[in-house]
């Protein structure tokens, strides 16, 4: 077996050092060793979304990225969304415009919406369409997630 | 997943020692974005996996005098988010915008894209039209292979024992050149290439007749293509429709493709004919400065 390693990172603005083993993705990391459950696990191949974290502040599908890649990094999930109080507009748009149903693609989405609004505040539905191309959704249909986002967009504009 | 060790030398020697020590055990990793699953589903088995981003030769990004210098692992947003390879390399950035997803783009490189070898590798075909030049270093020194030789069969190339790519080198586009690569997929993002045509024009200085020409293809054969014949009988000719009628009808007559749920034979056979039609007037318009929205 593989000698675990020490890996040292930045998880959602705290310092973080854990134990893995080579083989080991972030995503099985961020749900096994360190109890971030919020990341979801759907196809592991790197096609549905569901485990997608900001890596350095860029959008990555952690089952694609082994964990000790992250050593000295900067890793942002679901759990380092919202405020201390409250909601990230993001997250309060997708409750608004009901943009989930079983909700397992939902912290997903929000981590790619981040990115994305992080990059082009104001996106049009095409760009919001085409970004968010690499997070798959069996339940709403896209249209209220579109529109989520969308939203959310107005709303940060609003706030600045 | 299978148990590896896994290693991230910072030069590119320890990185050759490494991988020619394991001796055919040990596997590159540049964005994982393939081989993380592909060693998941048991498709490589290896015992060492040897991370190359923290390599700097295989991070160089630099456009100048002598053309433009990519190296392997360079992941495809710094790619398509750079001025200078918009402008001039637009067949490369036009296939890694289409790479994947964010999530993919954010991580997955040129380099593995080719040395994946996939026969409908997105960025391959843009590579041969640009003229790109792989420099390969190994434990017997470096080597150069321009890009249509690089792949030999489905998921097999060049490299031998201990040897990975390190960068690809595309020479300076001339004035009144222009390129672009598109690819026929039924879903809008997210899909494997059906066709994928790459092109690159040189038109003379009144902008109404080809200098040179080249044309890659990609998923039409068991590897990506350089459509020669094709790109020849352009050179010296007016910008025509007939004359790039006749380009289209000699790419079709080479390609060799599979029969799959993609797409039937003679449907590709099609849409390469289309493909490279459009491609190339794309190609055109970018050369003489045609706006495009
Ligand atoms: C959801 C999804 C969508 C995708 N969509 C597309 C698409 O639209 N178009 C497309 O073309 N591809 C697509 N791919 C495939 C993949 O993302 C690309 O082939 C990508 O460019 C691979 O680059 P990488 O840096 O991630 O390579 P890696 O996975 O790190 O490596 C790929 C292979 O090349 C070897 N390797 C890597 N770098 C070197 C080197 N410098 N020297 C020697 N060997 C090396 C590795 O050992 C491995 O076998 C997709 C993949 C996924 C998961
Ligand atoms: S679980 Fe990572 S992309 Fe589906
Ligand atoms: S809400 Fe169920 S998959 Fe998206």
């Amino acid at each position: 077996m593989a000698r675990k390693r020490i890996v040292t990172t930045t998880i959602n603005g705290r310092k973080n050092e854990f134990l893995c083993e080579p083989r080991q993705t972030l995503l099985e990391v961020l749900r096994d060793v360190l109890d971030l459950t919020g990341t979801k696990e759907g196809c592991s191949n790197g096609n549905c979304g569901a485990c997608t974290v900001l890596l350095d502040g860029r959008a990555v599908d952690s089952c694609l990225v082994l964990a000790v890649e992250v050593d000295g990094a900067e890793v942002e999930t679901i759990e380092g969304v919202a405020p201390v109080e409250g909601l990230d507009p993001i997250q309060h748009a997708f409750l608004e415009q009901a943009a989930l149903q079983c909700g397992i693609c939902t912290p997903g989405f929000i981590m790619s919406a981040k990115a994305l609004l992080a990059e082009n505040p104001q996106p049009s539905e095409a760009e919001i369409r085409f970004s968010l191309a690499g997070n798959l959704c069996r339940c709403t249909g896209y249209d209220k997630i579109v529109r989520a986002v969308q939203q959310a967009a107005e709303t940060r504009v609003a706030h600045r | 997943m299978r148990d590896f060790e896994y290693e991230a030398p910072v030069t590119l020697d320890a990185a050759v020692s490494l991988l020619a020590e394991h001796d055919g055990r040990a596997r590159p990793l540049a964005g994982g974005t393939d081989l993380i699953d592909h060693v998941r589903t048991g498709r490589l088995k290896p015992d060492l996996v040897v991370d190359l981003k923290k390599i700097p030769e295989l991070n160089v990004l630099e456009m100048g005098a002598g053309g433009l210098r990519l190296g392997a692992a360079v992941p495809c947003w710094r790619i398509y988010g750079h001025e200078g390879i918009i402008r001039d390399y637009s067949a490369l950035a036009d296939s890694v915008r289409i790479i994947g997803g964010m999530q993919i783009q954010n991580r997955a490189s040129v380099g593995g894209n080719l040395c994946n070898s996939g026969p409908a590798a997105d960025s391959t075909p843009a590579l041969i039209a640009l003229e790109a030049n792989c420099v390969i270093a190994g434990p017997n020194g470096r080597r150069e292979v321009p890009a249509e030789a690089f792949c030999t069969g489905p998921n097999m190339n060049v490299l031998s024992r201990g040897e990975l790519l390190v960068e690809l080198r595309f020479p300076p586009r001339p004035p009144k050149s222009g390129s672009h690569y598109r690819r026929f997929i039924p879903r809008n993002e997210m899909d494997i290439a059906v066709v994928g045509v790459g092109a690159a024009v040189v038109l003379d200085e009144s902008g109404e007749r080809f200098v040179s020409a080249r044309i890659g293809l990609g998923a039409v054969a068991a590897t990506p293509l350089f459509a020669r014949d094709a790109s020849d009988l352009l050179a010296g000719q007016p910008v025509s429709e007939e004359a790039i009628r006749r380009a289209a009808a000699a790419a079709r007559a080479i390609v060799r493709p599979i029969d799959d749920k993609r797409g039937t034979i003679e449907f590709r056979i099609h849409v390469t004919g289309v493909l490279v039609e459009r491609v190339l007037w794309m190609a055109v318009d970018r050369a003489r400065n045609v706006p495009h929205s």
